[in-house]
């Protein structure tokens, strides 16, 4: 169990992150999201041991950070965005090192070292040097040193920015495999991925969890903050305009004209009330030709989630 | 303890599996030879003693001169390459992370060391020097490059590049040895303490007229020490950034 009570952290006067909790069960996979400036990075640099917060308590079963600062950092893996590699070693050299590195004997580091090359399709890479492969394997290696010593919680860090489309395929399952007997928060802007790969989201902003669920709850807790509709119309921009200030409930709304006296409308409405919208259309002169509910995209969950409300 | 070994004999690895490494011991080497040949021999006659001074003198120059160069990339390096994360969320505390570097850059040197003795033992079986004299003075050299190697791994650990940490450690070490210059110029009672802390005037110079003063094994390894500990207290305030 990873818990994270009331985590704050300055940079000299600057803050970024404050007064963050939550909590991650044993074998769960967890997705990190946040924008530019979220505090995401600083979380995970705490998370991973590289700083001391400011404020609050970080445990990793029941090992506290600032306490127990080589216990609790024995019991993390930690891949950051670029992979941290001695490129002159092996790709079993340089595993078979951070599993010691991490204090596991050598005897446990040989026995492990199969097992981990298997979990990140390594092995038939095992005496390459590092050096001569391609990003994607550069990657899977950087997941290979984070688990060598089984660690209780996995931290990867944009695992799959700059793969290509088969390779983010292959890190997908690796991923995957990683969840079966260990913890791991990931890190991504690729919203999608995250959802392929995760259990549970976690939405930070402005220093702070934002929301935090499954997909579908995020969505739908998204979805009850507001509804987005978009709308053919026959009439003229002016009636509209008329028509849509008569409804409290309409946040925002965009238009374009498709033909000559037909209107294509983007509305954003407050909640869900989308009755109230077609009475005002109808009874300012509007003719609705159709009228269809957007799809909510993990994209616009997010920003929905990251965005205050008109009411705010 | 198993720690401290692991990352120097990482860090030594890396010194000689590169060109890097086997670079600069060449260099250093030709570089002891020819100064052994024109300053050491020269051209008029000179007991072997004065020889032998003479080898250690240059050789002890060149040990502080190689430091600089070997530990600059200590720290610098693993940040720049960003391969310092792997060490930092390791379990080493940051003392052992100081001291595995620390050894790596010193078993360097002693090999510098080593591969030089062939000039005294050419001295030994042509001249009349004891053996004990040679030790003495090996065990100065390693002592000054002790100090030389934890001013160079205090600079690399307080420098994002490899340069800065040259520079610094440079101009470190470069203090320690003009320490008697300094001396000159001020009053008492700073004259007393800057003349102290000269490396080659005050401190080296027994050793290398093959006379162990105990008062220089304490100074330079109180030098060793003092820069070790404020490269680990360095390490240790970047995580309370």
């Amino acid at each position: 169990m990873i818990v994270v009570e009331g985590l704050t952290h300055y940079y000299g006067d600057r803050k970024a992150v404050e007064g963050l909790s939550f909590k991650i069960s044993r074998n769960e996979i967890v997705g990190f999201l946040g924008l530019n400036g979220a505090g995401k990075s600083t979380t995970l640099k705490v998370l991973a041991g590289l700083l001391i917060p400011s404020s609050g308590t970080v445990s990793i079963e029941g090992v506290d950070l600032v306490s127990a600062g080589d216990s609790f950092r024995s019991r993390i893996g930690y891949l950051p965005e670029d992979p941290p590699l001695y490129k002159e070693m092996t790709v079993s050299e340089f595993v078979r090192f951070c599993g010691q590195l991490k204090g596991m004997a050598t005897a446990a580091v040989n026995a492990r070292l199969p097992q981990v090359l298997e979990i990140c399709q390594l092995t038939h890479m095992k005496d390459r040097v590092i050096n001569e492969l391609s990003h994607g394997y550069r990657k899977r290696v950087g997941i290979a040193q984070a688990i060598i010593h089984k660690p209780a919680l996995v931290i990867l860090d944009e695992p799959i920015s700059g793969l290509d489309p088969r390779q983010i395929v292959e890190m997908r399952q690796v991923i995957r495999n990683l969840g079966k007997d260990t913890t791991v928060l990931i890190s991504s802007h690729i919203l999608g991925e995250i959802s392929e790969t995760c259990d549970r989201l976690l939405v930070l902003h402005g220093g702070t969890i934002a929301a935090e669920g499954k997909e579908e709850e995020l969505v739908h807790r998204s979805q009850a903050r507001g509804t987005r509709i978009t709308l053919t119309l026959r009439g003229n921009a002016a009636a509209l305009t008329t028509a849509l200030a008569k409804v409290p409930a309409v946040m925002k709304h965009d238009v374009h004209e498709e033909a000559p006296g037909i209107l294509r409308v983007h509305v954003s409405l407050q909640g869900d009330d989308r009755e109230a919208l077609v009475a005002a259309l109808v009874a300012g002169g509007l003719g609705i030709r159709r009228m269809v509910e957007d799809e909510t995209e993990l994209e616009q969950v997010f920003l929905g989630l990251t965005t205050p409300t008109a009411s705010a | 303890m198993r720690g401290i070994f692991l990352v120097a004999r990482r860090d030594f690895a890396a010194y000689v599996n590169t060109y890097w490494g086997w670079g600069i011991l060449a260099l250093a080497l030709v570089i002891d030879g020819i100064l052994f040949n024109v300053q050491g021999l020269g051209r008029s006659p000179k007991f072997s003693a004065e020889v032998l001074q003479q080898f250690f003198y240059l050789t002890g120059g060149l040990t502080l001169i190689v430091s600089v160069p070997v530990t600059m990339r200590l720290f610098a390096e693993e940040r720049q390459t960003g391969t310092m994360v792997l060490l930092e969320t390791s379990p080493l505390s940051d003392r052992q992370l100081v001291l595995g570097k620390y050894l790596s850059g010193m078993a360097f040197v002693t090999a510098f060391a080593v591969f030089t003795s062939y000039l005294p033992a050419f001295i030994f079986v042509n001249g009349k020097v004891g053996t004990a004299e040679i030790a003495v003075g090996y065990l100065g050299i390693l002592l000054m490059g002790s100090a030389g190697v934890a001013i160079g791994t205090w600079a690399s650990a307080v420098s994002r590049n490899q340069i800065f940490a040259a520079v610094l450690g440079a101009v470190g070490i470069t203090f320690f040895v003009v320490c008697w210059m300094l001396a000159g110029k001020v009053d008492a009672p700073f004259k007393a303490v800057i003349s102290y802390l000269s490396f080659f005037e005050q401190q080296f110079q027994p050793f290398q007229q093959g006379r162990l003063n105990t008062e220089g094994v304490v100074f330079f390894l109180s030098v060793t020490f003092g820069f070790l500990l404020m490269a680990t207290q360095s390490l240790c305030a970047r995580r309370w950034r």
